[in-house]
Formats: C-alpha cells, structure tokens, sequence
C-alpha cells in the first residue's frame, strides 16, 4: 500500500490527488493530515494520473502535504448479529461505549440489485395499529412506503409508533415473545438534531425496543458527506439480518432529504450539469439503490421493509426529492400540517397517500373479506365529504341536499373517530374496519355503491344501537 | 451476446483510461461507434458510445465499483444485438437481453453478479422444426422457411435473414434441432438457421407502412369505449406517480387481443416486475386460456439495475416486437416508464459533459423519442405478410406537470393520449384516466371496424357520451359556486345521468375478476342502458316529475353493477326493461 504526498487541489468536500497506480472506481481512501488526523474519503473518479477523492468528515485541516493511502477496497461494512442493540455513527462506528464488534462478515455497502425473478412479491399484511395505515394504505413485508412530512409535522412520533406497534397477526397466535423476537428495527439518522435523535433513543430505551435495533446515528453537525454512505450501511446491515438471519426488519431512514442535500452538494462540487433545482442528474438512480433494497427473496425467511421519512421543503410534493422517491417506492404516507393543526394524532392525510401493495395484502384469509370493498367506499365518501366542504363555505349548510350533510358529517366524523386515534393507541385490524362500518353506516345504504350487497347485509348498522364504537360520539 | 467468438487482433482492444460511474474512458481502443466492448478484468460488458482521437468513451451496463485504469477493454466489433429465435416468449431478460432465470442460475445468488453472460436464447435446446419450403423453391430474404411450435399459443416462424440474398432451396428437412443448426441450405451457400442477430438500434426492414384500421381492443372501457388505439398505433400515459399507470399497463397487457406482448419494464420497481413474473404464468390468455406468459417476452430493468442496460431495454424491447411482427403477428409493446428512459440518456449525456437541452435532457431527447415511437405501425413485411407493432409508453413527469420536455416530446408523436389524474386517483376513480384531456386521432378509421363488429350506432353513441361528459363540466363550475340545487331540473337530470356515465362506465375495477375485463360488445350495452335511462328520465321530466322523485328511482342505481356480471346480457335486458317500468309508472 502506497502513500502519495501528491495533493494537488482541494475543493469543498473534494480533494484531487496524483497517483502513479491504478486506482479502482468507488475505493476507500485515508487521508492523514499534518495534525495526525486520519479522515476516510472515497474514490469518485479515476483516471491514469490523477483522482477525485471525497472525504466524509470535510476537508477542513487537509493541506498539500496531507498524506493519502488508498485501500484497495471499496467500502465494507462488519455485520454480525450482535450489532442489534448498538449505536454506530453514521459510517458505522460504535459509539456507545459498547463491547468492540467482532464481525462475521465484511459486505460491500454499495448493494447489489436483486434479480427481479429472485424476488417474491410482497403480500404478508404488517399491522401497525394506525387505522389510517391499516385500513386504508396497508404496509406489506418487503414495501418501501416513506412518510412525506414537512418541517415542524410530528412525523418521528407516528414513525416511533409504527416502530414500536408494528407486528404480524399470524405470528402473535404462533407464540411467546421468542417468535417476536425475529422482529427488528434499524434505525438510519441523517442530519436530524440532536434533540430529535434524544426522542428517538429515548423511546426505544423506554419501550426496550433498543436490544432488537440498530441505532446508526449522523446528526446535524455531523459531516454531511458521510451522510452519502450512512444509508448504505444501514441497509447492508438489514439485507444481512433479513436474508442471512431471517429477520423481519423494519427500516427507518431519516431524514432523506438531509441525504439528497449531501447529494446535491458533492455534485456542485465536482461541477456536474445539475439537473432539477440542482440536483443531480443521476439522483433518480441514485435513491432507487437505496429504496430498491427492501423486499424480500425466494426461499429466504427475512423481509426488508423500508419507512424512509422526507421533509417535503416548502410542503410541496413536486420537489425533486419527494416526486423522485414517489416514482420509486411503494406508495406514500402524506403527514399534513392541516390536520396537524387541527390536533389529529397522527395527521395523516389519507387521500393523497397510497399503498400500492395493499390490493395484494388485504382480503379474505389476510386482513378480512370486506377490508377493500369498505376502503374503497370510505376513500370515496371522505373524499365527496372533502370536495363539499368548500362549497360549504359559500353556500352554507342549508343549501345542500340532506345526502350531501351526511357526507359532510361522515368526513367530520372519519377524522375525528378514524384518524385521530392518538400515538399511543394501538387499533388491530378489526377494530379499524368495525370503525370503518360505524362511520359507513351513517349514509345510507343504496350510497354505499362500492360494497357487495353481501358485506352491506352482515356489517351494515341499521340503527344506531348496533353502532359499536360511536355510540357515545355526538 | 455471447463472447466467446472475439478473436480479433489484440490491437483492436485498449486500457481503461478513467472511470467514472458508468461512463468509461478507453485508450488505444479501436472500435466503431455503438460496438459492444468487455471493460477491466471482469469484461463487463459495454457499448461505445464517443470516439475522440485515441480516447473511446464507453457506457457499462454493469457497476463499476472496484474498476481502474489500466484495466484491459477488449473489443468484439460487433454492434449491441439481440439473439433472436425460438425462446423469447416465456422468458425474462434485463436490458441486453440476458435472461434473468439463467441468470440466478449462474451466479447462485439472489443478487446480480458482475461479469456473467448468458447468451438471450437458450442455443442448446431442441426444437420440432417443420419446414414450409420443398428443394427447389426459391426463396427471398425474409421469407417464411419453416415453422417450430415455440409456446402452446404461438408457432414461430423461421424465416431467411433480411441481409442474405436468398435462392433456390437445396436442402429442408423436417426434425429436432438447436437453433445455431441449420435448417434450410439455399444454393448459393446460404445457411438458415432458427437464430438471428440483430443490432437493437437498427429498426428491421419492412416493405410498406399502412394506416392501421384495426383496433387493439383492451377490454377496459374508457379506453375501446372513448379512446380508442389502433394495432400498429402509439399511444402515451402520462401521469403522476399514483395516479395508475402501471396497472394500465398491466391491464393492457393482460387483455388487448395482441398475439404477442413485449412488457418493457425500464426503470421501475423490482417488486412490480416480480408480480408480472408471479401472476402471467398463472393468468389467462382470453383469446384462448391459454397461459398469458406463452405470449409474453418481459424485459425488466428495474431501477436500481446499471442505467446504461436502461438505456437500451427499450431498443431490445422493439427489436422483439419487429422480429414477430416479421413473422405476420400483431405486437403490442409497453414501455414502463419511457421517462425512466430518458433520464437515463441524461445521466449518460451529463457524464459525456455534452451540452445540456431543457431541463438537461440531451438535445437529441426528441429524436430519440420520435425514432423508436416511429418503429412502430401496420406493416406490410418484406416477406408480403401483414404485421403491426403497438407501442404504448408510460411517461413519469415530474411533479405531474405535463409541460415537461418527456410529455412534449412524446405527445408531438403519438396520437393517442391517455392522460393519467391525480384528483381523480385520490378519489379512487379508476382507471384515473381524465376524459376532458385525453385523446385518440384513430377514432374514425377505426369506427367502421366497431360499426362492423359490435354495433351500427357505436360512433353516435360514443359521441352523445362524450357531450354528456362535456355538458357536465360545465354545470359542475357553476354547481361549485351556487350548490346543485340551484340548478334546473333538466340540468340537475343532466348531472345526474352524468354520474352514471363517470362511477359505472368510466371506473373498471382491475382488480374484480369479470369487471377487470369488459369485452367491447358489454362496454357497448352498459353505455345503451345509461342512455336509455337518460331517455325515459327526460321523458318522465318533460311530463312533469319531479326530478328529485326520479334519481331517487331504486332500478337506476343497478347499472353501477353491471360490471360486475358475468351474464351481462341477461341482467341488461331486465335492468333496462325495469328503468322503463318504473320511471313510466311516475307519470
């Protein structure tokens, strides 16, 4: 291994170095400054006689004189199982005073793609005791469903929910915490306070969710360009529990668009033509290495499940950063500072969101036979609810046909019963579509046009005794 | 592509110089422009894509992590090329055609491997060949020699090579062979294999192009109902993301009456692709019932897979298609996403620091686009037979706006358009396709064949839909400032029937196992009942009902069922009859 004294510029993050070797592509560097410190880069480019190397800690400190070894390797993470109840820094470090980890193995970060005819399709409903999750936008094992937030919006506490709720019903009657157990969270921080990472942490001491998690923390201070590679350890770690141990691992990614912003400024750097608002061009392909790592593989037990949160900046959904991940992922849960402002508890806006798995996770001998009928009813009257309130706002009340007052008072009540359930409240799934029949069961019943007349006949509530839930609401 | 015969001079082949992502510089490499190379020591495979002096600029279809200078490239002076031959329906590929089962096999990992080949035809299975020529016919490039059953549904026909120059026949035998035998001898030397190469970026030769006066019908009503597309048409889908656009495609490629589908998946999701793989075996064919993967060829390019292979899945993909409409086949092709294919072309454009256009995108994004769209049509083939490629693209603009150079460009080019919506999707009306916006220029060459084959009054019916729908946008407007109440009656009824038009005719549920497929003679008796009970509610009117007593009527609501029959005929005949009975019996 060769050191080169050979710096030749120094640019932001970026620093080039002449070499006298071949260098491969996307190799890890080390860079020793005069001071004794050593700062780890990697290889952005190579050519014969000179290298773009990006140094993760920032290039603060590094002179010409500055000492480069290159590796000879392209960047690895150590997995083992004991990494589960550990906190690493964002280029997977411990830092928690913890026991040295001993790995197992050694895997490239930069994932390979999974031969689509490898994958199975992704159809094990995951409960996560949010109704407005479970019944109308259900996340299956092996789905990339982000939460698009925007600044200010309580989006860590309905992802600490998820985290902490999430659960399997088969598997509950299967047995005892040991079956529970193959459940694990792994958490990625990019560029997200300090005091955040304190909620976080905090709930999953609280909750002893922390021995079954992995904890890889880059904060706000933290150098941004290590936020490029935190992702990838997190996941190289959770393809490695989900496909080598059979874990079922939930991911959480926050804050993507920290991550993109680290993009954005390694591109300004190099000089590459931007693309949209100066991202990258290849940004596109870029997000879909991280997001494709979730689902699951043919004659494997593991699943990866991905909930990677964005902050939508400016709360505007056609940013490159939230329009790039809706392209890639799994449908979108929409956190909005409306209902938020309302005091719904989680506010989530379940319109715009979507599941693109659920059709094949729902129904009979999954959730239950009438899960879909009654969605797709309760999406079209909340909906109709919805449209009516501005005209409500003209018109009044009085104006509008009786029907119409009861879809206004169907999408009052679908918030206030269905959505507003609170962080701490934990609905299984028939308690979220009984709800579902209680509210439906408001309209009458020829509106219901949606639902086989079949599941009309054995869930409809023709008085409002029956109703199960609601009986004290109003 | 397979690299054992490259066996050119060492001369030909270069180092690497730099490495960039997937863009490769070489020196002393002497290649052509567009021929496929083998980068560094795990000869991942790539295509030339600028020469300048000794520097030869290289797109890798592989990662290139771990990749440096003075690596070898080694060339094989062939053009990027499809194998093509009996095999292609019921496999997989990525974006060069490597078939993705063999794939897994080779590497015994879930996950792609660097540096594997696999050639796109399995060139060692045996087929039954059944020749169609005797000795001493004469034939002529591009004629039909033979035929092998290739899949339950589909006889492939093996045919001379567009570039030999054909004569008379000296040798045809029927039996069992590989497709690198040969088959047919002609007299001046030429051997006809069941194997063809052909180079992706070359459209195939054909002899005529016609207007096509056919209709791929889909079996989705918005889209044989209203806008309709022809075999041998283009069409696009634009729309944002949730708003449907991959279930379109799959519908279409579930049930348009194609005999052959290519499904182009370039840039989208591993799982979407996984439940294409899963869910065609098991499916249908409604032609036949036969299996739908016997005339399926998938490509599938996810996202996450080398943008370079992305780039050229789309060539692939049309290569197939131009290979079975040779053989007098209908082909409809799906390509999902053609943006993804795009940005693709802008990632490598901007690793070429080539002077961006808008947004960009390559300034040559609009000759691209038009080209491969232009590949399409109804073809009269160069062996006489008559065959049609379908191309129907998916376009991601970003933030749902159309204005966007993708959209643009495209809609320059095709002419049907099916614009995907985002209100309409989050109401859950699907197929979200938005009927103000949405066109199709092939309605009238294709309404005889409608007038012939389902009903004389079809393009009269469709028409008085389509100002129903029309009327109805407007007196929405004024329903959002004054309430609907304070409509008149008549326009009240209007907005009425209007519904029906929207909740039981437009929305299809895909998901429904009768409604996911309405052949074109049921979307035609739903649209019948819907106009008859706007005749009888009229007539009910102007004798004085009130209209609030007719769109409470109990008959009505049922056509939003009639979807959901099996024997719809029956179940139409009844409800029509009982919509008479009942509004008459008000007055």
């Amino acid at each position: 291994m060769k050191e080169y004294q050979t710096i030749t510029e120094i640019s932001g993050p970026l620093v080039y170095a002449e070499v006298d070797e071949a260098i491969g592509y996307d190799e890890i560097v080390e860079i020793e400054t005069a001071q004794g410190e050593t700062l780890r880069g990697q290889v952005l480019e190579s050519s014969e006689d000179v290298v773009a190397i990006q140094v993760f800690e920032g290039t603060s400190g590094i002179d010409r004189d500055a000492s480069v070894r290159f590796l000879g390797e392209t960047m690895k993470m150590p997995v083992t199982e004991d990494l589960l109840g550990r906190v690493l820094d964002g280029s997977g470090r411990p830092i928690d005073d913890g026991p040295e980890i001993v790995p197992e193995e050694r895997q490239d970060i930069v994932g390979a793609a999974i031969n689509p005819y490898s994958r199975e399709y992704p159809e094990e409903f995951i409960e996560t005791g949010v109704s407005a999750i479970d019944g109308m936008n259900t996340l299956v094992r092996g789905q990339k469903l982000p939460i698009f937030s925007s600044s200010g919006q309580p989006h860590s506490e309905l992802a600490m929910q998820i985290a902490r709720q999430a659960s399997v019903p088969e598997e509950e009657e299967g047995g005892d915490d040991e079956e529970g157990s193959e459940f694990a969270v792994i958490f990625g921080a990019m560029g997200i306070t300090q005091e955040e990472a304190n909620e976080f942490m905090e709930d999953f001491e609280r909750t002893g969710a922390l021995e079954r998690s992995v904890v890889f923390m880059n904060l706000a201070d933290d150098p941004a360009v290590e936020r490029t590679v935190t992702p990838r350890m997190v996941l190289t770690t959770a393809e490695y529990l989900a496909f080598e141990k059979d874990y079922h691992v939930l991911v959480i990614l926050t804050d993507m668009t920290n991550y993109c912003e680290a993009l954005r400024e390694i591109g300004a750097a190099r000089e590459e033509v931007p693309g949209r608002r100066g991202y990258p061009g290849y940004m596109y392909t870029d997000l879909a290495q991280l997001y494709e790592r979730a689902g699951r593989i043919k004659g494997r037990e593991g699943s990866v499940t991905q909930i990677p949160i964005l902050t939508m900046p400016g709360d505007d959904d056609t940013h490159p950063i939230p329009d790039l991940t809706g392209y890639i992922t799994e449908g979108q849960i929409y956190v909005d500072p409306d209902l938020n402002s309302q005091g719904l508890q989680p506010p989530i806006n379940v319109l715009p969101s979507l599941s693109r798995l659920m059709d094949d996770g729902i129904g009979e001998g999954l959730t239950r036979a009438d899960h879909a009928d009654v969605k797709d009813q309760m999406f079209a009257a909340y909906a109709e609810g919805e449209d009516l309130r501005d005209l409500v706002n003209i018109v009044g009340r009085e104006a509008l046909s009786e029907l119409d007052n009861k879809y206004l008072d169907f999408a009052d009540a679908f918030e206030s019963e269905f959505i507003d359930q609170g962080f701490e409240t934990n609905r299984d799934i028939d308690e979220t579509l009984s709800i579902g029949w209680d509210l439906l069961s408001m309209l009458p019943k020829d509106a219901l046009n949606r639902i086989d007349e079949e599941f009309i006949e054995e869930h409809y509530r023709e008085d409002d005794s029956e109703r199960e839930v609601l009986e004290a609401a109003d | 592509m397979s690299k054992a015969d490259t066996t050119d001079a060492e001369t030909d082949n270069g180092v690497i110089q730099s490495v960039s992502g997937p863009v490769v510089t070489a020196r002393d490499l002497n290649a052509r422009m567009n021929d496929v190379v083998y980068v560094g020591d795990e000869g991942l495979m790539g295509e030339v894509i600028e020469i300048e002096g000794d520097l030869t600029t290289v797109q890798v279809y592989e990662e290139t992590s771990g990749v440096g200078p003075g690596e070898p490239v080694e060339n094989t002076g062939e053009p990027l090329s499809v194998d093509l031959g009996p095999g292609m329906l019921d496999a997989i590929y990525d974006g060069v055609q490597r078939p993705l089962d063999v794939l897994e096999g080779k590497m015994g990992s879930p996950y792609l491997d660097r540096g594997v080949d696999a050639p796109g035809i399995d060139l060692e299975e045996k087929w039954e060949f059944e020749p169609e020529v005797e000795e001493g016919d004469v034939v002529e490039p591009g004629d039909i020699v033979g035929v092998v059953e290739e899949t339950v549904t589909i006889d492939h026909k093996v045919m001379v090579p567009p570039d030999y120059e054909g004569g008379e026949v000296v040798a045809a035998e029927a039996g069992s062979f590989d497709v690198t035998e040969t088959v047919v001898e002609l007299d001046n030397g030429e051997e006809v294999s069941m194997h063809q190469e052909w180079p992706v970026r070359e459209a195939r030769p054909a002899n005529d192009k016609k207007t096509p006066r056919t209709p791929l019908v889909s079996g989705q009503r918005i889209l044989d109902g209203l806008f309709p597309i022809a075999k041998g048409g283009t069409a696009a889908i634009p729309g944002p993301f949730g708003s449907g656009k991959t279930v379109t495609q799959h519908q279409l490629a579930k049930y348009a009456d194609a005999d052959i589908i290519v499904y182009v998946g370039c840039g989208e999701r591993g799982n979407e692709m996984t439940e294409v793989i899963e869910d065609f075996p098991e499916l249908e064919d409604p032609a036949n019932g036969n299996p739908l993967m016997a005339r399926t060829s998938l490509i599938a390019n996810t996202s996450n897979m080398p943008v370079a292979a992305r780039e050229s899945c789309i060539y692939t993909g049309i290569t197939i298609a131009e290979y079975y409409r040779d053989m007098g086949y209908d082909v409809a092709l799906m390509a999902d996403s053609t943006s993804r294919w795009a940005e693709a072309m802008r990632e490598i454009s901007s690793r070429l620091e080539e002077m961006p256009g808008e947004e960009g995108y390559p300034a040559y994004l609009a000759a691209r686009l038009a080209q491969f769209y232009e590949r399409a049509g109804y073809f009269e083939n160069i062996n006489g037979t008559e065959g049609s490629v379908s191309a129907i693209g998916a376009v991601s603009p970003p933030g749902g706006d159309f204005s966007e150079p993708v959209t643009q460009n495209t809609l320059r080019i095709v002419k049907t358009f099916w614009a995907l919506d985002a209100d309409l999707a989050e109401r859950r009306h699907f197929p979200s396709i938005n009927w103000n916006e949405s066109y199709s220029l092939y309605k009238d060459q294709l309404d005889p064949w409608f007038e012939d084959e389902v009903a004389d009054d079809w393009a009269e019916r469709r028409q008085w839909a389509v100002d129903v729908l029309d009327e109805e946008t407007e007196l929405q407007e004024i329903v959002q400032l004054v309430g609907k109440d304070a409509l008149p009656d008549d326009q009240q009824l209007t907005l009425e029937v209007a519904r029906y038009l929207r909740e039981a005719y437009l929305q299809q549920n895909a998901f429904h196992p009768v409604d996911t497929f309405c052949p074109p003679e049921k979307t035609y008796l739903m649209l019948t009942t819907i106009q008859k009970f706007n005749d009888e509610a009229f007539d009910a009117l102007d004798a004085g009902v009130p209209v609030e007593e007719i769109v409470d009527t109990e008959a009505a609501p049922r056509i939003n069922r009639i979807g959901v029959q099996e024997d719809y005929e029956e179940y139409v005949e009844d409800l029509k009859a009982e919509i008479t009975e009942e509004l008459r019996s008000l007055y």
